[in-house]
């Protein structure tokens, strides 16, 4: 296709688009109004629920459905991940040395680092009752953990880091949602229906039946996914080699990798 | 005072947008990235959608400059490593 007719066709998608948002925009409800047919039907639903959090209400209750679909994108997409950075069969592990780092960046991250762990399992546990939840408190633990690599090197974010029982772990908070889910059907009412326990008192943690659960379960899940997406980023980034820069490189001798030695097969270009 | 707030949110948003596209090395694009993310942050909060300010702020301002960086190390590493030896 030629730049012109290129140029075209943005124009043409762009200004429908555009018309499309325009059109929809002149129906919504007036902006910060202090009414929204919307928003007091969720509220009034989420309380009813004995939910603090309407958006908790939201994501785990009204529309859990929705929020299914979210986790299941994250999930399929650090499979993806996982599927395509693997190490490759002309690649192989190079250990990085252990890194020099400046004594007030360590002390800065190490101290950091518990404060926002314990901030992130706070977020995700109070999801139900004040703003925040399992996507949110999730991403923060998540990238606490990873204040270690700043404040001491990659072999110690490893070993507080067992990437396989992230995965596991990954995949069985998935599950628990979809087992929540099914608990409704077998309890006789609908998948994801919020009637199988007790709704408790409201505004505290264990207030809103199944929606601190499910709201647990996206923690982990959230937690898990983006430690493992930042492992495998990592790994590429700091311990991966591709064998013919090696070959190029300063040292040589490839010991334990497995290669089969024809260097002939890794040319210029290895992929 | 509210409506004052509100506009100024939006005019840092979009300053940090428009200097994100005119930026054009990727290291210091994530890391106008990450401003952008916490500014986005700050006017959902003022737009009273903290919810959407905390994912905002934990995924903008961390997650996807942090990826961007590890991306472009690895692909700096590649190409420099032919001549001089990896890191």
């Amino acid at each position: 296709m030629s730049r012109r007719a290129r140029l075209w066709l943005v124009l043409l998608g762009g200004s429908g688009l555009a018309a499309l948002l325009v059109a929809a925009c002149l129906r919504l409800p007036a902006f910060g109004g202090a009414r929204h047919p919307y928003g007091d039907r969720a509220v009034a639903a989420a309380l009813a629920r004995r939910t603090a959090n309407t958006i908790a209400s939201v994501n785990f209750d009204q529309r859990a459905f929705d929020t299914m679909g979210e986790m299941s994108i994250l999930f399929a997409a650090v499979l993806g991940c996982v599927v395509l950075l693997r190490q490759a069969r002309d690649e192989h592990r190079d250990p990085p040395r252990p890194a020099e780092v400046a004594a007030p960046v360590r002390r800065y991250a190490l101290s950091t680092l518990p404060v926002a762990l314990v901030t992130g399992l706070y977020v995700i546990a109070h999801g139900q009752l004040s703003p925040g939840g399992g996507f949110q408190g999730g991403v923060v633990a998540a990238t606490a953990l990873h204040l270690m690599y700043l404040g001491a090197d990659y072999a110690a974010l490893e070993r507080v880091r067992p990437v396989e029982a992230y995965e596991i772990a990954d995949a069985l908070s998935a599950a628990a949602y979809l087992v929540l889910g099914f608990a409704g059907v077998l309890a006789g009412t609908a998948f994801l229906a919020n009637t199988l326990l007790p709704l408790g008192t409201f505004n505290t943690l264990s207030s809103g039946g199944t929606v601190p659960l499910l709201n647990a379960a996206i923690g982990m899940e959230v937690a898990c996914a983006v430690v493992v997406l930042l492992a495998r980023f990592l790994d590429q980034a700091v311990e991966i080699v591709e064998e013919n820069v090696r070959e190029n490189g300063k040292n040589g001798d490839n010991g334990t990798n497995g290669m089969d030695g024809k260097n002939g097969e890794n040319g210029e270009n290895g992929e | 005072m509210a409506d004052a707030l509100i506009v100024l949110a939006l005019l840092a948003v979009a300053g940090c947008a428009t200097s994100a596209v005119l930026n054009r090395d990727p290291t210091r694009q994530a890391l106008v990235l990450a401003v952008l993310g916490t500014v986005l942050a700050v006017l959902f909060t003022v737009l009273q959608a903290p919810d959407v300010g905390l994912s905002q702020l934990a995924v903008g301002s961390a997650l996807t400059p942090l990826l961007i960086m590890l991306t472009v190390r690895k692909v700096r590493r590649r190409s420099a490593a032919p001549k001089d030896g990896p890191e």
